[in-house]
């Protein structure tokens, strides 16, 4: 089975003299696999995510994402890697204040041409994806499409920021405590509606949180505390 | 294409700051750029303070002071030129024709000239404009007075009034001409040179009110009637400086040397295009503060919009890690904050120009009226162009700063940063 996402022997810490905050002998997501981490505060998450992303490039050890190792790519490939390939969630203010709700969406598809064409290939045009997946999602009446993203609530916001990752099939989607700022009821609707749409789109789903009550839901969960050395 | 549309929507999202931002901008530019061209038309204009002249024949004393004196009517001469000179001067070959003018005089604080006719048909400003008369006509009598339009605008006087001279050029005097008063009967257009400030009368009109003095005061007990005076012999024995133009340009140096070195009469000859130019070398020190002090302005408007920029950037750090997630390069968010200073102060620039060949239009005839001068509308100068490069330079040196921090963020925060 091939690998969404693969970590062998990293380390990492964010200066020379600084303590190692990462220090993973092994850890994967399988192609399609929905996997549940959780994270708690100080477990090393946020540097996890950077490394995953490319932001950061480990010091010593392989990530690779989707077969690609990051360590290998210079920044500007390793930026376009990341536009092509990652689609990723954030707790709260995921949008851009002053896109609409279809700018933010199409936003993938303006910085990567390959997630563009993806969406063409399936919808046949990208709005026409974005307005599938924001109608999946439960946003597709119009009056949400044209009010500003601001005036939306958390809940909308996250669902936009959602069907944003899901734009153009990304092999990989990252959701970095998206539903923290939800309440409960919201909380369990949003990931019912994440994971059957990561489904649908056949993308890999990292799905980092300290809720632990949404554990079940994924195909397979895991702490970082116990695959991450580094944490404190 | 991507960076660009977002950087509008971004700009347009904050543009109520941005406005503000381009309005100082505009304003900076629109006093930079008016100094810059009221500078170099008040140079222009004062250089053509008396054009059509080719010498100014004076007592010998020093080039500027003979100016100063002879055309704006500040100082004192030295000496007289004599009649005797001035008849000289006339039967020159080389002159065409002469204008002799006679200073001392003053009328509630305006100064005096007593001049020939010729003055009017020879006295040129700006590009070669002659003297016109707004109503009325030159003198012809010996006690007819013609005025300069700020001293009839200031002394409220109209054709047919009647004024009585002073002696000396204070603003008061205790000696007064009050047996020989004078009467109105020409005044003329707005010129913005001295004549302006000018009391015309002839020669023969200054020889006349001084006829019954002698040594500078009245002599006790002789009095002339105006009357009296008319049947006398009104030659004047010396004036104060004579005008000069020559049949042929090329010979003015000649002239000029043939004056200087004159055994007769110790008298000098001046070019007054050449001796203004001087004059307003003395002055440059002003005209280089005035540009200094337009030239801070426009610093000034530069850091408030450096200032805004990077307080936008501290609450716009998060919209840069969010669009580093989407997959935006390092250069393309450096990019978004040069090219927002770059759009601020070209739209600054831009406004700013439209301002100023607004208020110019606007204020056009104000300025020629009040100032004499004509301020040009377009196309902008050389120079101006090069102040304007200077400061969209400027702008996008001011955005170097806070694009470089925003690449730095991008780099750093990565996508992490909480709010």
């Amino acid at each position: 089975m091939s690998m969404a996402l693969q970590l062998d022997d990293v380390r990492f810490r964010w200066h020379r003299r600084a303590p190692c905050v990462i220090d993973v002998q092994h850890f994967a997501v399988a192609e399609g696999e929905q996997l549940f981490l959780a994270g708690p505060s100080g477990s090393g998450k946020s540097t996890l995510l950077a490394l995953i992303a490319g932001i950061a490039t480990p010091e010593q050890g392989q990530v690779r994402v989707l077969g690609e190792s990051f360590a290998q790519l210079r920044g500007a490939r390793r930026d376009r890697f990341r536009a092509e390939h990652l689609g990723i969630i954030f707790q709260q203010f995921n949008l851009l204040p002053y896109l609409s709700v279809l700018d933010n969406v199409l936003l993938p598809c303006r910085f990567s041409e390959r997630r563009r064409a993806e969406a063409c290939a399936r919808d046949g045009s990208p709005e026409a994806q974005a307005r599938r997946l924001l109608e999946r999602l439960g946003l597709a009446a119009d009056d949400v499409l044209r009010r500003p993203v601001t005036a939306l609530s958390v809940g909308q916001q996250q669902r936009v920021a959602a069907a944003r990752a899901l734009m153009g099939a990304p092999g990989l989607v990252i959701a970095d405590e998206p539903t923290s700022a939800l309440d409960t009821d919201r909380r369990s609707e949003f990931v019912a509606l994440l994971i059957q749409e990561c489904t649908a789109a056949g993308a890999a789903l990292l799905f980092v949180s300290h809720d632990l009550s949404l554990a079940p839901r994924f195909h397979r969960s895991l702490s970082l505390r116990d695959i991450n050395g580094g944490a404190s | 294409m991507t960076v660009l549309k977002l950087a509008r929507a971004s700009l347009w999202n904050r543009r109520s700051t941005a406005a503000l931002v381009i309005c100082s901008v505009a304003l900076s530019v629109a006093l930079l750029l008016g100094v810059e061209r009221l500078r170099v038309e008040a140079r222009h204009s004062f250089a053509n303070t008396l054009s059509g002249v080719d010498l100014i024949v004076g007592a010998r004393s020093g080039p500027i002071n003979l100016l100063l004196y002879s055309v704006f009517r500040m100082g004192d001469p030295t000496s007289n030129v004599s009649w005797a000179s001035v008849e000289k001067l006339r039967t020159h070959p080389q002159v065409d024709w002469i204008v002799p003018l006679s200073l001392g005089d003053s009328h509630k604080g305006f100064p005096v000239l007593g001049t020939s006719a010729a003055y009017f048909e020879h006295y040129r400003y700006r590009q070669g404009e002659p003297l016109q008369l707004a109503s009325g006509r030159i003198f012809d009598d010996v006690f007819d007075a013609v005025l300069g339009a700020e001293v009839a605008r200031k002394l409220g006087y109209q054709e047919g009034a009647r004024l009585v001279l002073a002696h000396g050029t204070g603003a008061v005097s205790l000696t007064q001409h009050a047996d020989k008063p004078f009467r109105v009967v020409g005044i003329l257009e707005r010129t913005g040179t001295p004549v302006d400030n000018t009391v015309h009368i002839s020669l023969a009109g200054m020889e006349a009110i001084h006829a019954d003095w002698r040594g500078g005061a009245p002599l006790p007990g002789y009095r002339l009637s105006a009357e009296r005076v008319r049947e006398m012999d009104l030659t004047p024995s010396s004036v104060t400086a004579v005008m000069v133009g020559l049949t042929s340009r090329r010979a003015v140096f000649q002239v000029q040397r043939q004056i200087n070195t004159d055994r007769d009469e110790a008298l000098m000859a001046i070019l007054p295009g050449l001796t203004l130019q001087q004059l307003w070398d003395m002055m440059r020190v002003g005209e280089q503060a005035l540009l200094a002090v337009s030239a801070l302005v426009a610093v000034v408007a530069l850091t408030v919009m450096l200032t805004a920029l990077l307080t936008g950037l501290n609450e716009r750090r998060r919209e840069m890690a969010l669009l580093r997630a989407l997959g935006a390069r390092p250069w393309q968010i450096f990019a978004l904050v040069i090219g927002e200073s770059l759009v601020l102060s070209l739209a600054g620039a831009v406004l700013g120009v439209l301002l100023l060949q607004g208020m110019a239009w606007a204020a056009r005839d104000w300025i020629s009226g009040q100032l004499g001068l004509t301020v040009s509308l377009w196309p902008p100068t050389a120079h101006e162009a090069v102040l304007l490069a200077a400061l969209l330079a400027g702008g996008v040196l001011a955005g170097l700063w806070p694009a470089w921090r925003a690449y730095r963020n991008a780099l750093v925060d990565g996508m992490t940063i909480r709010m």
